[in-house]
């Protein structure tokens, strides 16, 4: 089994498009789209990779990623931030935050490849 | 004092320019002619029926040549040099300016002033354009949109051995989102177009300014729990003011009947219910509904926002919360719990509904119209109606409210008021 990646997000057709493009690569995805239970998910099973979207039903992504790096067991996660919004204070928001990388869309797939390559490696 | 150095001034450099002498014009306005030349070199005060009778022969508008309009023309003017360093202009002689060419300058002065308006309604329009939620929505479902059909088309257009039911499924899902890309863009277009038309009539109103005040304090002054004024002094809108003060005064009676510490336990105890709180504490249900939503956010108190509107359905406050904000504008959909409540007062009303689109969170809605103030004989009662709204916990079928009739997707609407533009 290759490494699990969890995508949180909401939007469906992305959900579909990133989880063929990692399963493809070799990942195990597991998804979720909703912001309020997403802690609840990831303690499910602390994942290798966490790819996670800003805007989400019930939460931001900024609170989710705050909450990742206070517990232990998920501090060390790289998390890698999807946002509409690619303006200089996003990105500077999410990296104070604590996130890994930060992607703007609308991205390509080979993009989000390259990106989840580079965290594993890390 | 510089004014009255310029009434005097601007009075005889209109006399020399007219060519009239000054015995002639003091003695139609009835006065010796030593006592017009003081005032020409500003030794005297001028004002009242002589300085209307000076203007009208020196056929100039008398505001023009009052001291209290001296400000309000000479200093837009320098502003308005100060803003163009680029331009060389007379700097010295602005204020002769003003005395030889009052017209003109007033036209120099009143362009200064409509350029800062606009300057400031552009930078209202930036900012909201930057925080409205409602917008920042739209923009978010057509950039998620797109980046799903770039995601979906580069798998197809990239691996030629794509088995055929996934490609069956790429298709369709680009077929949606396509369908969803053209009408989540029509719906961003319609936001904007809404929003520029508010921007033509109106700046950033008292009630925004005063929602913008308690948000940077998110809705919570802790002072008002402690029987403190809070202060607003740095608020410019008097209007504004009067809302905040208006608020503050309602908060503080709230806080009295409701003491922060046993409601937020209470509050704890009971899940926030409404109903609850309002028998435990034996107060009316538009009262917790206010605390509710004025909780102080380190108390672990879920995300609560309020609306309160008029008999006439005028939005008089309202507490955002994720996507809820109701059109300040009057042009809100009437199937919000709000509105419902006004057709019922004293009725308590709970709904869970959402917007139209999936992405948006359904909400929990407590509504009720109650009369204000003393009850008399002699006067209508006035009637408001409270609605706190939070995120649904669950709710397998919320009923779908729009955001207003011009930008909302749903179709078979009785309540709809106009077409929608998407």
């Amino acid at each position: 089994m290759g490494q699990r990646v969890l995508l949180i997000e909401d939007e469906p057709n992305i959900i579909e498009a990133v989880s063929y493009i990692l399963s493809k690569d070799g990942w195990t995805v597991h998804t979720h789209s909703d912001g309020e239970t997403a802690m609840e998910k990831v303690m499910q099973g602390v994942p290798d990779l966490i790819i996670l979207d800003v805007m989400l039903p019930g939460r931001s992504g900024y609170d989710i990623l705050r909450d990742l790096k206070a517990q232990e067991t998920t501090a060390d996660v790289p998390v890698m931030m999807l946002t509409a919004r690619g303006q200089a204070k996003d990105r500077e928001m999410a990296i104070d935050l604590g996130a890994t990388r930060f992607m703007t869309k609308p991205f390509s797939n080979a993009e989000v490849l390259e990106s989840v390559r580079a965290l594993a490696t890390r | 004092m510089p004014d009255r150095v310029l009434t005097g001034t601007r009075a005889r450099n209109r006399r020399l320019d007219l060519g009239l002498r000054q015995a002639a014009v003091a003695k139609v306005v009835g006065i010796s002619g030593s006592y017009l030349n003081l005032i020409e070199h500003n030794r005297r005060r001028i004002g009242g029926k002589l300085l209307t009778d000076l203007a009208r022969v020196l056929e100039i508008d008398a505001a023009l040549l009052s001291d209290d309009t001296t400000d309000a023309i000479l200093l837009p003017i320098k502003e308005a040099a100060a803003a163009f360093p680029e331009a060389i202009v007379e700097d010295a002689r602005a204020e002769e300016l003003v005395s030889r060419f009052p017209g003109w300058a007033a036209l120099v002065a009143a362009q200064r002033r409509r350029i800062a308006q606009l300057e400031e309604r552009t930078e209202a329009l930036s900012n909201r354009l930057a925080h409205d939620s409602q917008i920042a929505n739209s923009l978010h479902e057509v950039i998620s949109t797109a980046t799903a059909i770039r995601s979906t088309a580069s798998i197809l257009a990239e691996t030629p051995d794509l088995d055929r039911e996934w490609q069956a499924r790429f298709h369709t899902n680009i077929d949606t989102d396509s369908a969803r890309l053209a009408q989540s863009s029509q719906a961003l277009l319609g936001f904007l177009d809404m929003e520029m038309e508010a921007g033509d009539t109106e700046t950033e109103s008292a009630m925004e300014q005063a929602e913008a005040k308690m948000a940077e304090s998110a809705f919570y002054f802790a002072g008002i729990d402690k029987g403190e004024e809070p202060d607003f002094g740095d608020v410019d809108d008097p209007a504004a003011r009067v809302i905040l003060q208006d608020w503050a005064s309602l908060a503080r009676k709230d806080a009295e009947r409701l003491p922060l510490d046993a409601f937020s336990q209470a509050a704890h105890a009971t899940a926030h219910d409404p109903a609850r709180l309002a028998a435990r504490f034996d107060v009316p249900l538009d009262m917790v509904f206010r605390r509710l939503a004025h909780l102080p956010n380190d108390k672990d108190h879920p995300l609560m926002g309020l609306a309160v509107c008029d008999a006439a359905g005028v939005v008089t406050f309202q507490k955002p919360v994720l996507d809820f904000r109701l059109p300040r504008s009057g042009a809100a959909c009437p199937l919000w719990p709000l509105y419902q409540a006004l057709t019922q007062p004293g009725r308590a009303i709970r709904r869970v509904v959402r917007l139209p689109g999936a992405a948006h969170t359904p909400f929990e809605c407590f509504a009720i119209a109650t009369p204000v103030g003393d009850a008399s004989f002699s006067s209508e009662p006035r009637v408001t109606a409270t609605m706190l709204v939070r995120p649904a916990r669950n709710e397998d079928h919320p009923d779908v409210v729009g955001p207003g009739c011009r930008v909302c997707t749903v179709q078979e609407c009785s309540s709809r008021r106009h077409p929608s533009l998407v």
